[in-house]
């Protein structure tokens, strides 16, 4: 029977639920909303995943983890860009730079974000091609499925429950007006720091989801937090055109209305 | 709305806290809290940064924001996000602790790089009896004649309104000078 259809009425977890109980092998490929990604599977266990164009390559995730250095890095793509990831693998273990396990947890780590990834995917083609392995210069692995099936189950229920607390996307949000309010005992993660720096009501919270690059699921966890915590509101995104989002110095730039801004500073400081 | 930013930076323990809470109309942001129990579960393996953040509304069409940045040095990632935008910065340090001297010419040095507005240098804690001169500090920092370095007391409202003043004054100076 070909397995195919589209995400609308068979999402990723229910997928991975029928490979692990049909203990299937072969490559699910799935068209997503601008990318396409391909999932390997041997006797329903995880085996390797790639996503869009990504490089997907032993250095690459390395790299990305900090496991290696930038200049390690450059140094492999250059002089060992021909071998593969098994033997760039057993290279590094045999140097002494890394262990088996630490390439192994790495490469475990970075497939489960693809799939995690592909949990907000709501629409999308996807295939089953039976027997299709790995490419064989890549390092497999065999990691089992239930785990991702408890998390991508858990992820839709939060999405779903994301969306009714935070509908739109496309209003704005603006700093509480209320000194004080719940500020005190907040600890912000690097994330939720990282959006606190583009709110302004000319950001609507789809061009900040953009400029921080986060998909909607991330994006409105982070927002729902702020908004828990007292630190904003959402309101309407203020300005005729909408505008990519800014982190400009000054609102304005016309030079007067600059200086006419500092020293408007000037004169509340002093008079604090 | 308009809002502008100014950041503080520093070594770890320099007062940027204390300097932001000294002109910061709302309690300065830290500590642990009570999560939701969807909050929880997003950020389970988060790592959390205590960053300061500071406002000052000056009316009702402005308000100026004071980010502290992180002092741990394995958080200077988010410096750069950080001083996106800016409109100066202040850089903190502190004047009994010449061991933390090297670290805050690295920091000036890499804010510098990321953009090129004006900075102020707070030799902070000037009222404590080990702090270093002011003038022997700027040749420990190796720093131009022509770049800022004020005396602060971080937990002295004056001081810091001083310290912010230089700072617009120098924005202010840079605007009519065209950026000389």
């Amino acid at each position: 029977m070909a397995l195919r259809g589209n995400l609308r009425d068979f999402n990723i977890t229910q997928l991975l639920n029928l490979v692990n109980l049909a203990n299937k092998t072969g490559t699910l490929v799935v068209e997503g909303p601008s990318e396409t990604a391909k999932i390997a599977f041997r006797d329903g266990k995880l085996a390797y995943a790639e996503i869009g164009n990504e490089d997907g390559s032993l250095a690459s995730i390395l790299h990305h983890t900090r496991k290696l250095s930038s200049g390690q890095y450059k140094s492999i793509r250059q002089g060992a860009a021909h071998i593969s990831d098994k033997e760039l693998g057993l290279l590094l273990i045999n140097a002494g730079y890394l262990s088996q396990e630490d390439i192994l947890t790495n490469l475990q780590q970075h497939f489960t974000d693809i799939v995690q990834r592909m949990f907000t995917w709501v629409e999308g083609v996807f295939h089953f091609e039976n027997d299709l392995l790995p490419p064989d210069d890549r390092i497999s692995v065999r990691m089992d499925l239930e785990n991702l099936i408890i998390e991508g189950s858990r992820q839709m229920r939060e999405w779903e429950q994301l969306q009714d607390e935070i509908p739109s996307l496309d209003m704005a949000l603006k700093f509480t007006d209320r000194p004080g309010t719940n500020l005190r005992n907040i600890n912000l993660s690097v994330e939720e720091w990282r959006v606190v720096s583009y709110i302004n009501p000319r950001n609507s919270m789809r061009q900040i989801a953009s400029a921080t690059k986060m998909n909607d699921l991330e994006i409105r966890r982070i927002i729902y937090s702020l908004l828990q915590a007292g630190l904003v509101e959402v309101t309407r995104q203020t300005g005729a055109v909408p505008q990519p989002p800014s982190v400009r110095v000054f609102p304005s730039d016309n030079k007067e209305e600059q200086k006419s801004l500092v020293n408007r500073l000037i004169n509340r400081i002093r008079s604090l | 709305m308009q809002t502008v930013k100014m950041v503080v930076t520093g070594p770890f323990s320099a007062g940027k806290t204390e300097f932001i809470r000294s002109v910061s109309e709302i309690d300065v942001v830290s500590t642990e809290r009570k999560v939701s129990s969807i909050q929880e579960k997003a950020i389970k393996e988060a790592t959390t940064v205590a960053m300061d953040f500071g406002r000052i509304t000056v009316d009702d069409d402005l308000v100026l924001y004071l980010f502290g940045t992180p002092g741990q040095r394995r958080f200077d990632f988010m410096w750069e996000i950080l001083s996106e935008g800016m409109l100066g910065f202040v850089v903190m340090v502190d004047s009994t602790r010449p061991e933390t001297f090297r670290e805050a010419r690295s920091i000036l040095e890499t804010f510098r790089a990321y953009a090129p507005t004006p900075y102020v240098v707070a030799a902070n804690k000037q009222d404590l009896k080990d702090a270093w001169e002011v003038e022997d500090m700027r040749h420990a920092l190796r720093l131009d004649s022509k770049v800022k370095l004020v005396a602060c007391t971080a937990t002295d409202r004056d001081s810091v309104k001083t310290i912010l003043l230089e700072l617009l004054y120098s924005i202010l100076n840079e605007m009519e000078n065209g950026g000389k």
